[in-house]
């Protein structure tokens, strides 16, 4: 296995090279615009076959994803933010119509005040949407997902996101593994056959509009299958943990075997907790949520369950009256059928890339010691 | 024998949508995918289990049709096995097309994509009710109507100066059962490569309002009146399809449908229209000389 220095856009962009998707289409917004930069480069460089659709606005970048997927393409959007929000309207209708696309967002505030910096509430905002979700922690996290959602979306048939702070692990530069291209084109296979715009004989017809003796029928299906998908993801998972040494899964977990309490987060604060966690919290253990959609309900119950305390660390606001945030939300939700119930706690921190250092960690632990 | 619409489904009978969709269907000898934006034409022929559709067809939004065919444009690469004329074929209203989708449209243009894109215009928003659009043509009225000489402008604005403007291989107008000038002009567009617009008018009963046996005389008055001449642009160059020998008067064809009864009345405002089309008309022969 190779190891190389790259940032957290540089590696999504590597991996886009080895999977070499067909189409690409795309609108510039901090902080994702580089790897769309890099696939560039790499096309001109005749490194990889894709179409490059530069778009012009959001909108059009994801419909087009949604022209392309329907004639059983792998197609690839990145985007952040506003431009995330911007695509709503579209998002609803690539998973209505079952089409694997994939998405790479480099996490970011929303409007308003402008703010570039890094939070979830641009994902949390489009977590109902129908897609799969994925929080990378370190570019080699978001190296490796950016892989596997063009495998797990084949596999599953809706489209999924993966998502990674903004500016903090885009632009942070680690040295990371690197598989060959042909350890990548294997894992990936071949694409399987499905509903086709290319299928003249057939004549398919892709988003019909649906009365109401059938509107029920089509998102309670779509509804079933992410439901279903969770048996398949972790299948892929441990498929690719084995092959590669990695160590995916629905949820990470750290340093739980002894911990009376624990701290639920995503993305790349997990690091700092980790490292505070070693340092000196050693009562404390880490869930890390690497799949929100679908929700990993069942791997928290059977963890928490015996549990004193949790603290969920949100990086969004939820803005229902109270400063909550999403996956408290979820959390909370998750564990009320439990019996004997931990005492759930929950805190927003590091909105609009405000910084959270251990230190703040230590600070906030003590509250509820 | 040349496809077909399977049936009308749930369009309006009489409906110019459904005609101009036919037309355009059997115009074709080649395999084609067709783009549809939200409106009348798609809610009409595409209600699950219902598909009127005889080639493969994708719906997504309403502002998103010439996108939606960027992507599939570009995927015909990939497969070797489809014919070389393989026509991507986007069809939306004058709302999808005047407004909420006009720079999906630019863009559509500005970056080259090999689609046929096709505006068939029915001057409102239809499908939910008959709301003014950037295309209504002054004194129509609609379920959204404020004071007319102050809300819309004596002609709607250009789509096809605007798609002029792009410098792209093709753009022209036309109408349905007119001198077969809708399927000339398909059958010509499909064999340029590149972004090309043909606005097609699209006489609707519902929104336009008029008895259905005049559905001939409404779509020839159009034409004669010089309310909607039809002309075609190869590479930005003009050519005038139709000359008429006798301009009728523009207050023949309002007379006609319903919509424009308030209109109707009001002699100034049909004499400045009168003068517009006019204006409009010899600026156009200019051109063409
Ligand atoms: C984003 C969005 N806004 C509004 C609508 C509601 N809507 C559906 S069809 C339509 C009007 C369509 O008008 P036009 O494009 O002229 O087609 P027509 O129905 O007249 O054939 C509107 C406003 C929608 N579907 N999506
Ligand atoms: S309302 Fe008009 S455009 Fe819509 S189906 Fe009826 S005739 Fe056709
Ligand atoms: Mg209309």
């Amino acid at each position: 296995m190779k190891k190389i220095s790259l940032t957290g856009n540089e590696a999504v962009a590597y991996a886009l090279k080895q999977v070499e998707p067909e189409v690409i289409s795309f609108y510039p917004i901090t902080p994702t615009t580089e790897i769309i930069q890099l696939t560039n480069k790499y096309i001109l460089e005749g490194k990889m076959k894709t179409e490059m659709i530069l778009a012009e606005s959001e909108h059009s970048a994801l419909s087009a994803c949604v022209g392309a997927a329907a004639c059983n393409l792998r197609t690839v959007t990145a985007t952040a933010s506003q431009g995330l929000l911007y695509m709503h309207e579209v998002l609803t209708v690539a998973s209505g119509l079952n089409l694997p696309i994939v998405m790479i967002v480099g996490n970011r505030s929303i409007s308003a005040p402008l703010n570039i910096h890094n939070d979830h509430s641009d994902t949390m905002a489009v977590k109902d949407s129908g897609w799969l979700q994925f929080y990378a922690e370190n570019p080699q996290e978001a190296y490796y997902l950016t892989i596997l959602a063009f495998k797990i979306t084949n596999l599953i048939k809706i489209p999924a996101m993966i998502c990674l702070d903004g500016f903090i692990t885009t632009h942070e530069l680690t040295k990371i593994n690197i598989l060959s291209d042909k350890e990548v084109k294997n894992f990936l296979g071949k694409k399987d056959k499905q509903k086709s715009l290319f299928n003249f004989e057939k004549a398919p017809i892709f988003g019909q509009l649906s009365l109401p003796d059938s509107y029920l029928y089509f998102r309670f299906k779509l509804a079933k299958k992410i439901k279903k998908s969770k048996k398949i993801i972790e299948k892929t998972f441990t498929n690719f943990n084995q092959k590669f040494q990695t160590h995916f899964n629905l949820i990470e977990t750290f340093n739980l075997t002894t911990a009376k309490n624990i701290i639920i987060a995503s993305s790349s604060i997990c690091g700092t907790i980790k490292e505070t966690i070693t340092q000196n919290l050693k009562e404390w253990g880490l869930i890390k949520i690497t799949t929100y959609r679908p929700f990993p309900k069942k791997s928290l119950i059977n963890i928490c369950k015996n549990k004193e305390k949790i603290i969920i660390l949100d990086k969004s606001l939820t803005f229902k009256g109270e400063k909550t945030g999403h996956l408290y939300e979820e959390v909370k939700e998750a564990l009320f059928d439990l019996q004997e119930k931990p005492k759930i706690f929950g805190e927003v921190v590091g909105l609009g890339g405000k910084a959270f250092s251990p230190k703040d960690l230590k600070k906030l632990i003590q509250k509820y010691e | 024998m040349n496809k077909q619409l399977i049936n009308m489904g749930s369009l309006c009978i009489g409906c110019g949508a459904g005609i101009i969709a036919n037309e355009i269907i059997k115009s074709l000898n080649e395999p084609a995918i067709f783009v549809l934006a939200t409106g009348c034409l798609e809610v009409g022929t595409t209600t699950y289990p219902h598909n009127s559709w005889p080639y493969p067809v994708i719906h997504a939004n309403f502002g998103n049709a010439a996108s939606v065919a960027s992507g599939i444009a570009r995927a015909r690469k990939f497969n070797q096995k489809i014919n070389k004329n393989l026509q991507i074929i986007a069809i939306a209203g004058d709302g999808a097309t005047y407004d909420i989708g006009l720079a999906a449209l630019s863009g559509m243009a500005e970056r080259g994509e090999d689609v046929l894109y096709i505006c068939y215009n029915n001057q409102a928003y239809m499908n939910t009710g008959i709301q003014k659009s950037g295309a209504t043509p002054i004194g129509a009225q609609n379920s959204t109507l404020l004071k007319w000489e102050v809300e819309q402008k004596l002609y709607p604005k250009s789509v096809i100066k605007i798609m002029l403007a792009h410098k792209i291989p093709y753009v022209a107008q036309t109408i349905p059962i007119f001198n077969n000038d809708l399927t000339a002009k398909i059958k010509k567009a499909i064999n340029i490569k590149g972004p090309k617009y043909i606005e097609i008018l699209s006489p609707c009963i519902r929104g336009w309002y008029y008895e259905p046996k005049d559905s001939l005389n409404i779509i020839n008055l159009a034409v004669e009146t010089c309310f909607w001449p039809l002309f075609e642009y190869e590479d930005n160059q003009l050519k005038i399809n139709y000359v008429p020998e006798n301009k009728e008067k523009i207050s023949t064809w309002l007379k006609l449908q319903k919509r424009f009864t308030e209109l109707s009345k009001d002699k100034n405002l049909i004499d400045k229209l009168q003068k517009q089309i006019n204006k409009n008309w010899e600026e156009l022969l200019k051109e063409n000389n």
